[in-house]
């Protein structure tokens, strides 16, 4: 079988092309949001928020509205809770998170095994790409152009915001306000993702891009590049890797993505650990500035 | 002379420790007044306080006769973290940086007009690090890389600036350009509050001194400040010897 078989022969079915779309879709919104998440070290609060929406699209799918509405309901209630246990007991924030996300979690599972129908729901845990309807694509399109708006337009307040809020907030740009924003981004974008690698893998999806882009580059601009494209690329092998392997579509892009990011840590030009170490003795004298080495 | 900040009785706990007590302290325009005191006493806490990061339990802030709120507004307040502060591994360059000081007066997206390019060439230029503006800031020294925030500071306009302990792993040579530039400011008619423990640059650098141990142990000259009896109570022990010898 040629390569071009190989490349053309799942695009005869409407549920490979329906599954590509919506994979490379939710790549590329969570991949560019991952970039703030690496940077800020929010990668275990993007675990919770991530966890944390199921129980909130579950009621959103029993009393008929939109899953993002509840999604961002059940994010925000997280967010809150973790924020409330840190503040007001002697439990630390990594703890609260680890209570509160798995809890809601939990929260969710019994939810949907009271639910009659499960069937939807459960794609939702483990993700479905394969049995996405028109009507799915339609919404996960229809959120990740809002996210994806959002962080385009904003990206340099919240890029502020990432590397000094306390500046934002002395020159009154509220550091809150902006945090609240990547959280509900980071709700919404659960959503999305979620329907493609399921509520467990979203996560991978949310930082692995950025960690990447991170080792590659010393430009936030082009980490915003990379990571999109390195994650459409993933998602785009993994679903043909699940196509022909006939394995789980969801597991398979974030092995992708996260064998990808083990070479770029490996080999990586810039700050891999093999190439670190060969560029080594050369990096020293290139970093110091002839200021300093005069001085 | 109207003072550029005004604290009256301030009071701030955090949770049991209090931290600032009954502070009361007006700091006047075109001086450098240098903020010292060991770690707990509450400098970072009053900078805070000033921008309105925290509120006080008691008293009141005034930055220009205005509330901090307002006066963070106007793009009044420029601050220069201390180095912990800043993840110098962050992908940004030294115009990002001090381009951040633009971001108070440009539109919703923060996308920067030529006046604005033009403000922060000149910022660079005048902390001396014009040639390196595409540098990311990891890839600077210490010293070069407070005269980034500097800069964003200088870019902002800003009419007050707190300095977080500045000198703070910084080289003799950055210290002394750092000194120049705030004189400078100063004489721009700026107001320069810096808080520091770095005794030995305080006469060249500052006009009056402030010694803080949660409250205002002293308040004048910068000799009245470093004399052997105002330091003791405010640092416990006499650290003015192992400063000289270092």
């Amino acid at each position: 079988m040629s390569i071009l078989e190989l490349v053309l022969e799942p695009l005869r079915y409407g549920f490979m092309v329906r599954a590509l779309a919506t994979t490379v879709t939710a790549a590329v919104v969570c991949a560019l949001l991952s970039c703030w998440l690496v940077l800020i070290g929010w990668s275990l609060m993007g675990d919770a928020v991530s966890h944390a929406v199921l129980p909130g699209v579950v009621i959103a799918y029993i009393v008929g509205v939109p899953f993002a509405v509840g999604a961002l309901v059940s994010g925000a209630l997280a967010v809150a809770l973790i924020g409330a246990i840190r503040d007001a007991s002697r439990v630390k924030e990594d703890a609260a998170i680890g209570i509160v996300f798995t809890t809601l979690f939990a929260l969710g599972l019994v939810l949907i095994s009271v639910t009659p129908s499960q069937t939807d729901l459960n794609h939702i845990v483990f993700g479905n790409v394969l049995g996405v309807s028109a009507a799915d694509v339609v919404q996960i399109v229809v959120l990740a152009a809002v996210a994806l708006a959002a962080l385009v337009v904003k990206r340099r307040d919240l890029t502020l915001y990432a590397f000094d809020p306390t500046h934002a907030h002395a020159i009154g740009i509220d550091p809150k306000r902006l945090g609240a924003l990547l959280l509900g981004l980071l709700a919404l974008t659960s959503v999305v993702a979620s329907q493609v690698v399921g509520v467990i893998l979203v996560v991978a999806m949310l930082i692995v891009p950025g960690a990447t882009a991170y080792l590659l580059t010393d430009r936030f601009g082009r980490m915003l590049l990379i990571a999109p494209a390195m994650s459409a690329l993933c998602a785009v092998v993994g679903i043909y890797l699940s196509y022909w392997l006939d394995a789980s579509s969801g597991g398979l892009v974030v092995v992708v993505q996260g064998a990808v990011f083990g070479l770029v840590f490996l080999l990586g030009p810039r700050h891999g650990v093999a190439g670190r170490r060969l560029t080594r003795p050369r990096r020293r004298p290139a970093g110091t500035s002839p200021e300093e080495a005069a001085a | 002379m109207k003072p550029a900040i005004e604290v009256a009785g301030l009071s701030v706990h955090y949770g049991e420790v209090r931290a600032l007590d009954d502070v009361s302290l007006r700091v006047s325009p075109g001086r450098v007044t240098g903020l010292i005191g060991m770690n707990g006493s509450g400098k970072s806490t009053l900078f805070k306080s000033i921008m309105g990061v925290i509120r006080p339990d008691r008293g009141s802030v005034l930055v220009a006769g205005a509330t901090p709120a307002a006066a963070r507004r106007r793009g009044l307040v420029g601050y220069v973290p201390q180095s912990e502060d800043v993840d110098r591994a962050f992908p940004v360059s030294v115009r990002d940086v001090a381009m951040m000081g633009r971001y108070g007066r440009l539109g919703f997206t923060r996308r920067a007009r030529p006046q604005d390019r033009a403000a922060v060439a000149r910022a660079l230029d005048r902390v001396g690090l014009a040639e390196y503006a595409d540098r990311q800031i990891g890839q600077l020294s210490g010293g070069q890389a407070k005269r980034v925030f500097l800069a964003r500071g200088i870019a902002q306009d800003a009419r007050i600036l707190l300095l977080d302990e500045p000198f703070a792993g910084v080289d003799k040579r950055s210290e002394a350009t750092i000194v120049r530039l705030l004189r400078e400011l100063a004489a721009e008619g700026r107001t320069v509050l810096v808080s520091t423990h770095d005794l030995h640059a305080l006469p060249r650098l500052a006009d009056e001194a402030v010694v803080l141990l949660r409250r205002v142990v002293f308040h004048g000259t910068v000799s009245g400040a470093l004399r052997p009896e105002t330091l003791a109570p405010a640092f416990g022990v006499d650290v003015l010897a192992p400063e000289r010898a270092a």
